[in-house]
């Protein structure tokens, strides 16, 4: 029987966002690092707002960029473990969309509530009032594309013993384009310029790595399962 | 030209002809570096701005040059790993990564040495800088990638999807000093145009880049071969070889 591609990408979907509710940790223990965090620079650098003020941008995208990370593991190693993965790349349907909708329920689980709770945090570090839209902005377009990045690396250390210190390794320095183009963007809205030329650039960025990413998680799926 | 090249899929083929390039390519890159070496840090003339410390440009820009180069190497090697499965191209990527993160970490060091002098400082989170450094990052997780899997051709695919992945960094390098206008100087040579440097200052530059070259060519026909004998060691040949029966 042969289901649309509609079907296979929703059903995955569904499929992924139930486990997470399921297992609730795995939605909250990453967003309670990240705020954690962030609540640590203040103690460690000293609580002048002036200071905080400056960098809070960082701060947060540093934080965020970890909380990915940290969060990444459970993208394919669950499945990895049970055999399901394989199974799901035995099946007809293209490798492509199965990737992409893993992808998006990882970036739903994770992503969006970083997006939620990042204001909050701006508070905490006092952060320049012009700011919080631009913080949004590249939020909204950046964590999608640490999903998608992320998620080469995943799938090339799905299938070792010990792949969570070899996965930060290997994705940071795939993640530092994004985090150079969005404190960038933050700075330039405090200071009340036009910030639409990196936040064109986090854009490139992720629409880029949407449409090349699934290719290569794809891949190097086929090799770690072998 | 692929009937050419097709003999050359064959390790035990391509070991013996790498090992016969070796002794080639060694004695051109040292006479080559002999060369370019007395003629930069000796005889060729001091910069008008920057003095005696302009000299150490000649292994900064080659290093530098060869990091990407060695690194748009190693992905061409990767396309050919991951599209035409061949086993040999895995194994020169695994020979390639560890010399070009060399290379990217010698490039980084004699660019701290050279603008401790000129701009004061160490280390400046300019973007061609960071840039570079990415590089290094780039270049340590493929060969920790690499050395991950117990399998070594699981290893090399893994190595070469992730170095294919990693090539977006080399044109944000070579344009960073275009498209950002930091304190690192802009490019002094130009393949299209007439470089910005004088003749004298420019030939002892290109002869040490291809000493360089050769050397990096030599340094990677010896881990080619040490790769290709540890990927084959259960084959008859090898243990031939190993035997002192073959040649």
């Amino acid at each position: 029987m042969q289901i649309s591609y509609r079907e296979t990408f929703l059903t995955i979907l569904k499929r992924d966002l139930l486990i997470a509710l399921r297992h609730r940790d795995d939605i909250v223990n990453p967003l309670l690092f990240f705020v954690i965090v962030v609540s640590l620079f203040p103690l460690g650098i000293g609580p002048a707002s002036n200071t905080l003020m400056k960098i809070a941008p960082g701060v947060i995208w540093v934080a965020a960029l970890l909380s990915t990370l940290l969060s990444l593991e459970r993208l394919f190693k669950n499945d990895h473990s049970d055999g399901s993965l394989e199974q799901m790349l035995l099946s007809p349907c293209p490798t492509f969309i199965l990737v992409l909708a893993k992808i998006t329920a990882h970036w739903l689980i994770t992503g969006l509530p970083l997006i939620i709770i990042a204001p909050f945090l701006g508070v905490l570090l006092n952060l320049h009032q012009e700011s919080y839209v631009a913080l949004m902005l590249t939020l909204l377009l950046g964590t999608p594309v640490l999903s998608l990045l992320g998620a080469i690396g995943v799938a090339l250390t799905v299938g070792l013993k010990k792949g969570g210190v070899l996965l930060s390794l290997l994705v940071l320095p795939l993640y530092i384009p994004v985090l150079i183009f969005a404190t960038s963007a933050i700075d330039a809205a405090s200071m009340n310029l036009p910030y639409n030329g990196q936040l064109a650039i986090i854009a490139a960025l992720f629409f880029g790595s949407l449409t090349l990413a699934p290719f290569a998680v794809g891949s190097a799926l086929k090799v770690s399962t072998n | 030209m692929w009937k050419w090249l097709h003999p050359y899929a064959n390790p035990e083929i391509s070991y013996h002809f790498s090992g016969k390039l070796i002794p080639w390519f060694s004695i051109i890159s040292g006479l080559l570096l002999v060369i370019g070496m007395t003629i930069g840090l000796a005889f060729s003339p001091a910069d008008y701005q920057q003095g005696d410390s302009v000299r150490i440009f000649y292994l900064h820009v080659p290093a530098a040059m060869l990091s990407m180069g060695i690194y748009l190497g190693m992905a061409i090697a990767a396309v050919s790993a991951l599209v035409w499965q061949l086993k040999l191209a895995e194994t020169s990527i695994a020979a390639l990564a560890p010399i070009g993160a060399t290379f990217t970490a010698i490039a980084l060091f004699t660019g701290a040495a050279w603008g401790k002098p000129m701009w004061g400082t160490w280390w400046i989170w300019d973007a061609r800088l960071t840039s570079e450094l990415i590089l290094l990052f780039l270049y340590l997780g493929v060969i920790a990638l690499q050395n991950a899997f117990e399998d070594k051709s699981l290893g090399g695919k893994a190595a070469s999807v992730l170095a294919l992945v990693g090539v977006i960094n080399l044109p944000i390098i070579h344009y960073s000093v275009e498209w950002w206008n930091t304190l690192h100087q802009g490019a002094t040579v130009s393949k299209f145009e007439k470089p910005s440097m004088s003749t004298d200052m420019f030939i002892p530059f290109i002869i040490s880049l291809f000493g360089f070259a050769f050397l990096v060519a030599s340094l990677v026909c010896v881990r080619f071969r040490a790769e290709i004998i540890a990927r084959n060691s259960m084959r008859p040949w090898v243990k031939a070889l190993v035997n002192g029966e073959n040649k």
